[in-house]
């Protein structure tokens, strides 16, 4: 140990350590190209290698990896939701998450905090019980506490926020958690760059080659690449590449807007989220308090910002906490939520031979991370939806399948 | 605070309008296809650009066309259902 302090106390240089190769320009073709790098891009190319022995796969990102929903949501990882199709599917997230900083060899911060839904209303506290029973029902720990157990977990929370909306119970989640989620997408570009994925940043998709029905390469700013399989993993940025391919979706793109506030000595340990109060709070480990709301009104496909989401938010925030109203602000961003009509995922096969859809992921994407990775590479080494996916396909508008997920943030019910 | 011209009432804080989705061509319903009218209720032209869109003044009940450009959140232009400017000139009087 001395002697290796010494040998790099004597270096020259001090070069910082990569974590994924610097590629700059693309091979000819490749097995499989994933458009997006995010988490759930960069997800599905480790598993891909992992879980499929398919290395010969290139990450196309137009910006930086992590840069988009991945670094802009509020890092709350569940599964306390309403179908028992999500229920199961985001559950084996959790799980996945769970072992993820040892499988991936970095920090995550994954902090487990127990999730509280309040209900402020009648009709509100049958959801609540609703969403319990079937998260029971498959296993999931989700249970209705009275406010005795809110206020013994948070006893800084005003339980009349202000008279406005009394907290009637609440739906609590054992394993809600929360992560560092830059962290996540830069893991799985480490693990899945040392099993030889090329992640290329700056490189845009301008055009994809479809021919006869069938995906033969993409056009970006570094050239055309070959290839028989595309995935789509852009969030926001899925109606341009739906177009590309002249692939109709019901998706519609809404900024979802998010704020911290300055740092503080730790004083909420545990996740809140009002759907009445549109409100979801959480304390990082920098001691910001995290906050978001509901979806911007209407449709906007770019990332500004605007004073009535804060004044909003905040309004709400001080109403559940009002010793909080002289605490500043830091910070506020937007992401492009893609939004489906029934609060689900589109992920999957598409009528384009080899064109594959991860996309729908609104308010709910960071954590689906993992098992969208996972169910994803599946689906492309197999040419053949993963079972835990099925109900996510594209096809189930035309067949009038919808999902009814009702359990996502920032839905009103 | 943003504004938007309501072709009844004047320029109005944008807080009191509701957003209604982009306006669409609904098929003959007694001669559509299950498929059709399925990608009439679900499929949207979600792709930025200029669009035609449903906008309600919620205050004084009206419902208008705003021409709008997603990407910018600049609104072009806004009118009551058909009678707009050229390209409107076919719609069906409601």
């Amino acid at each position: 140990m001395a002697y290796q302090l010494l040998k790099f106390a004597l270096r020259r240089e001090y070069k910082e350590p990569r974590f994924f190769r610097d590629c700059q320009t693309p091979k000819k073709s490749y097995d499989a190209i994933i458009i997006g790098g995010g988490g759930h891009g960069l997800a599905a190319a480790y598993y891909l290698a992992k879980d499929h022995g398919i290395t010969n796969v290139a990450v196309l990102e137009r910006g930086y990896i992590g840069g988009g929903n991945t670094g802009r949501n509020t890092t709350i990882v569940r599964s306390n939701y309403l179908t028992p199709d999500g229920v199961n599917f985001y559950d084996a997230s959790v799980k996945l998450f769970e072992g993820l900083s040892t499988e991936l060899d970095i920090n995550l911060f994954y902090s487990n905090r127990g999730h509280f839904t309040l209900a402020h209303s009648e009709s509100a506290m049958r959801t609540m019980r609703w969403r319990a029973e079937v998260n029971k029902h498959v296993g999931v720990k989700s249970a209705v506490v009275g406010t005795d157990e809110i206020a013994k977990a948070c006893p800084q929370l005003d339980l009349s926020c202000s008279g406005k909306a009394p907290i009637q119970g609440a739906l609590f989640h054992e394993p809600g958690s929360i992560a560092r989620h830059d962290a996540v997408a830069w893991g799985y570009a480490r693990g899945a760059d040392s099993m030889g994925v090329e992640i290329f940043q700056n490189t845009e998709v301008q055009s994809i080659d479809v021919r006869d029905g069938k995906v033969h390469g993409v056009q970006t700013n570094r050239g055309y690449i070959a290839t028989g399989k595309v995935l789509s993993a852009v969030a926001g940025f899925t109606p341009r590449i739906c177009k590309m391919v002249d692939l109709k979706t019901p998706i519609v793109i809404h900024p979802l807007q998010a704020c911290v506030s300055e740092p503080m000595k730790p004083w909420l340990d545990t996740i809140l989220v009002s759907g009445s109060l549109h409100v979801y709070v959480s304390q990082s480990s920098r001691g910001e308090l995290v906050m978001g709301a509901s979806l911007d009104p209407y449709e906007v496909h770019s990332t500004r910002s605007t004073f009535d989401f804060v004044e909003g938010l905040t309004s709400h925030i001080v109403d559940m906490f009002p010793f909080l109203s002289n605490v500043k602000i830091v910070r506020q961003w937007a992401g492009m939520a893609d939004m489906t009509p029934d609060f689900a995922p589109i992920m999957g096969k598409t009528p384009i031979k080899g064109f594959y859809l991860d996309a729908g992921w609104g308010t709910w994407g960071f954590k689906a991370t993992p098992v969208s990775g996972k169910t994803m590479a599946a689906t492309m080494a197999n040419d053949k939806a993963h079972e835990l996916i099925h109900s996510f396909r594209l096809s189930r508008f035309e067949e009038y399948e919808l999902t009814g997920e009702k359990g996502a943030a920032s839905v009103g019910h | 605070m943003k504004l938007l011209n309501c072709p009844m009432n004047g320029l109005r804080p944008l807080g009191e309008f509701v957003f209604g989705g982009e306006h669409r061509e609904m098929p003959d319903v007694a001669t559509c296809t299950d498929q059709e009218w399925a990608a009439y209720v679900h499929y949207r032209d979600n792709a930025p650009g200029i669009k035609k869109e449903w906008w309600y003044h919620s205050p004084s009940g009206t419902w208008f066309i705003a021409e709008r450009n997603t990407m910018t959140d600049e609104v072009l232009n806004t009118y009551l259902f058909g009678k707009g400017p050229k390209s409107d000139a076919q719609e069906p009087a409601l």
